[in-house]
């Protein structure tokens, strides 16, 4: 044998591994091949490729391994057992940069299942490794690493905390000012990931001084930028009073209410919900975003928008209102009312009309006038049939009752009430009887409209219990009136007439 | 005398009065010794009683005064009581005044200002307003700049598109696919194949990435390994190390002098130093070495300037004729020498041939 002849049998060896590895990297990019893969044992054979003599097969075996992990957790579960991750871990400090993108890759592939495969890709202290390729200076490393870091922070606050300490955050924080949007966006998407799950770790977000560059893309052309920067924000306020001051204080009004005209949906619904996560916390926030117009601004919004995506400015109106009763008022001003009367009426989603039945009720519960303007909106006969319907949620039950109550226990208008004297059950009954009660004994017209309209009929034809609060409501109102009238109207009137009648011997 | 003797009758008499008045004494002295005690019992009485009347009499007098002076202040007391009610009253009474006023000022400006409300209320539903119509023109710009920036994209990719087709561009003799002589006026992108200016290699920006690609695979080979060379079907002849030919093909452009000078090199040098004179020198005239001695030294002119005859004009003038006149306001010929460009290359080219010298 001579020497060129024993290096050629190397070199076909060579070649029909590199073919090996690309063809299944190839066909892993389809679902419909992982199975058939799996079940020839693939993962076994790439584990030794990943030790290969040759870069290019490394890589090809790591992006290969990528695909696979990405698909679903069984393999991913595999390439953990494997221990292939400690060996990942340890070449993606040496390799080029192929390598690290397609190590960082898998790492990303496993943690993105479930906590423990998380925790499992934390364990073989991918954390350093990860953070130490966020130093590189390609972009493309940088943000597989950050993508790898996004998806374990992403499970739990300890995974988040791990990260944390590994010094992830001023690196990623850095990230997001490089010019390469693909970049800034994996960034943000970290730190929202990292900021969601709880105060202390909010905090540590925005002492590295990431609201800043995250406020200065708010006006970026490219909308899955926008979407991650708008939910970064919203996660980090959403914690704590300071954190949504903190938030404010960089000036994103008025300048995020332009983006709520946004093309992207889900641009519009992370404004949104930003929004929301601002005002639920002081009445103070909540008047900030008042004044700068931004409840016209979401209530356009919700006028646009359908579906799911209209629940963030739905619970941001409500809570804006929850506040004081100037700020329903301001909200009513605004008209939100009738928005969200069509978006009761238009929703088939019951978490949605939950929602729309908390806001209404918050709006209303403040004053008469508020109560008047809500019920104006011909918004109780809807929550009434939302509360009575068996098919409705509980949850939506409760809200439908408790916006019911809070609302009637400050009308006073009483065409708008009227129609709820016929079909209310008794506990909603007794608060409409009262309110009833308390205007007909000052009121001569609205005396005369009860009596004409057939409420006293009706009130007449109401069964309570003798000592009950109904019946004490029941007779003050009867005590407005006559009580030939009172007789006139009470059931069976007509018997007790045709009865006189019988008994009477003319003269 | 005869009372003399009265008095002697009496003297018995006075004896037997005596005794019976002894009589009638003892007699009545039990009653009359009662009757003493009664009286002076009632004397008794009645002094003691003058006097506890004097001492009561006086005692009533100190108790009066003492009573009256105590009810005097305790009158004074209750007056003064009196008299801070009627003032408190009458305070709280110009209090509950003032306070009233006070607190419906108060509220009515700081907790519940209702024309402040109103106010606020009118300037924040006109702040609504302006705000959805800076929105409604907000989004009609970026639809409008979105809508521009893609018209202008498909109008540069038509551009490309027609660059790479230009070959079909009609001539005189044969109408081009775009130009059916059944169509009243040839199609647009006949008009644009027509417009349309060479692609003359790459431009500017897609050589810097170019640049950039190469070096980074140069980099990149640099740093791994290189297979060993397939040998599958190796060519014969004397063919080329792949080295060198890897090293051909990445070899720069390396242009002759003459082409990478211009053609105006020589008075742009000129104007460079002309320019740099400007600037640089700072004396004027030459330094000449004992300059001052000539001063004094006298003028001897020169032999032949003294004759008459005129110097002859012989081999310093021309003989071609000058037509001055048709000459006058063009510029004389540039002179360009080339240079010989035999061995610019020399040893440089790729080819093996003119090697053999």
């Amino acid at each position: 044998m001579s020497q060129r002849q024993v290096l050629q049998v190397f070199e076909q060896y060579q070649k029909s591994r590199t073919q090996f590895v690309q063809t299944v990297a190839e066909l892993a990019t389809r679902p419909q091949n992982i199975e058939t893969l799996q079940n020839a044992g693939v993962m076994s054979l790439l584990r030794p490729l990943l030790l290969d003599v040759v870069p290019t097969i490394q890589q090809t075996a790591a992006l290969a391994l990528g695909r696979l992990a990405n698909y679903n957790d069984d393999l991913a579960e595999a390439i953990v057992k494997g221990d292939i991750l400690p060996q990942l871990v340890y070449s993606l400090a040496e390799q080029n940069r192929f390598y690290k993108k397609a190590a960082a890759f898998v790492l990303r592939a496993v943690a993105r299942h479930s906590p423990e495969l998380a925790q499992a890709v934390v364990d073989c202290g991918a954390l350093e490794a990860l953070v130490i390729s966020l130093e590189e200076f390609d972009p493309g490393v940088k943000e597989s690493a950050a993508w790898a870091l996004g998806y374990i922070a992403r499970h739990n606050g300890e995974l988040s905390q791990a990260v944390v300490d590994a010094g992830a955050v001023p690196l990623l924080v850095l990230c997001v000012q490089e010019p390469e949007i693909a970049l800034k966006r994996i960034a943000a998407s970290a730190l929202s990931d990292i900021a969601k799950h709880s105060p202390e770790l909010a905090q540590t977000v925005v002492d590295t001084g990431a609201i800043a560059h995250l406020a200065q893309m708010i006006l970026n052309p490219d909308a899955k930028l926008k979407r991650q920067v708008f939910s970064a924000l919203s996660q980090i306020s959403k914690h704590s009073v300071d954190l949504a001051e903190l938030v404010v204080e960089a000036e994103i009004f008025p300048a995020v209410l332009a983006c709520l005209r946004d093309p992207d949906e889900y641009v519009r619904k992370n404004v949104t919900t930003l929004m929301r996560e601002i005002t639920k916390h002081t009445p103070e926030l909540s008047q900030l975003i008042v004044n700068s117009g931004g409840i016209a601004a979401v209530i356009d919004y919700l006028g646009d928008c359908k579906g799911a995506v209209r629940l963030p400015g739905i619970m941001m109106l409500g809570y804006v209102a929850a506040h004081s009763e100037n700020l329903a008022m301001a909200v009513i001003v605004s008209k939100g009312v009738p928005q969200l009367a069509i978006c009761l009426s238009e929703e088939p989603e019951d978490h949605i009309r939950a929602a729309t039945a908390w806001s209404l009720g918050q709006i209303g519960r403040h004053t008469p006038e508020h109560a008047r303007a809500v019920a104006a909106a011909n918004v109780l006969p809807k929550l009434l049939a939302l509360y009575m319907d068996t098919q409705s949620s509980e949850d939506l039950q409760v809200k439908a009752k408790k916006a019911l109550k809070s609302i009637l226990q400050k009308c006073t208008h009483l065409p708008a009430l009227e129609p709820l004297l016929y079909d209310a059950p008794s506990n909603i009954l007794k608060h409409v009887v009262c309110q009833f009660s308390k205007v007909l004994p000052h009121d001569s017209k609205a005396r005369r409209l009860f009596v004409t309209s057939g409420g006293l009929k009706k009130v007449q034809e109401i069964k309570a219990d003798t000592g009950s609060a109904l019946q004490e409501y029941i007779t003050s109102i009867n005590n407005c009136y006559p009580e030939e009238i009172v007789r006139y109207y009470s059931p069976g009137y007509s018997e007790t007439l045709l009865e006189r009648i019988e008994k009477y011997q003319p003269v | 005398m005869a009372r003399l003797v009265k008095f002697q009758s009496q003297i018995q008499q006075v004896r037997v009065e005596f005794f019976i008045r002894q009589r009638i004494a003892e007699e009545n002295r039990k009653r009359e010794n009662a009757a003493a005690v009664k009286i002076q019992s009632w004397i008794r009485g009645c002094r003691v009683r003058a006097y506890v009347r004097y001492l009561s009499r006086n005692a009533v007098i100190i108790q009066k005064i003492w009573r009256g002076f105590a009810a005097r202040a305790v009158f004074r007391q209750m007056q003064e009581a009196a008299y801070l009610a009627r003032r408190m009253k009458f305070y709280t009474l110009m209090a509950v005044r003032i306070q009233k006023r006070w607190r419906g000022y108060y509220v009515r400006k700081y907790i519940h200002n209702y024309y402040e409300r109103k106010k606020y209320l009118e300037a924040l539903s006109k702040k609504n307003e302006d705000i959805r119509k800076e929105l409604v023109e907000f989004e009609a710009y970026q639809r409008k700049d979105r809508e521009r920036l893609a018209l202008e994209r498909e109008e540069q990719e038509k551009y490309r598109q027609a660059q790479r087709l230009h070959f079909l561009l009609s001539t005189k003799q044969c109408p081009g696919v775009f130009n059916s002589p059944f169509r009243e006026s040839p199609s647009e992108m006949e008009a644009r194949l027509r417009r349309v200016t060479p692609v003359l290699g790459q431009t500017a920006a897609q050589q810097a990435r170019h640049k950039l690609r190469q070096l980074r695979i140069a980099r990149e080979q640099q740093n791994s390994s290189f297979l060993p060379p397939i040998n599958a079907k190796k060519p014969q002849g004397p063919f080329r190390p792949a080295e060198e030919v890897w090293r051909q093909r990445q070899r720069p452009l390396s242009p002759t002098l003459r082409v990478a000078t211009s053609i105006t090199a020589l008075e742009e040098a000129r104007e460079e130093l002309r320019s740099q004179e400007l600037s640089a020198r700072l004396i004027h005239h030459p330094f000449w070495l004992f300059a001052n001695t000539h001063k004094s030294r006298k003028y001897e002119p020169m032999i032949h300037t003294r004759t008459s005859f005129e110097p002859l004009p012989y081999g310093t003038k021309h003989f071609r004729e000058e037509k001055k006149h048709t000459l006058q306001d063009k510029e004389p010929f540039k002179t360009v020498f080339t240079t010989c460009q035999v061995f610019d290359k020399f040893g440089r080219l790729y080819s093996n041939a003119g090697k053999i010298v």
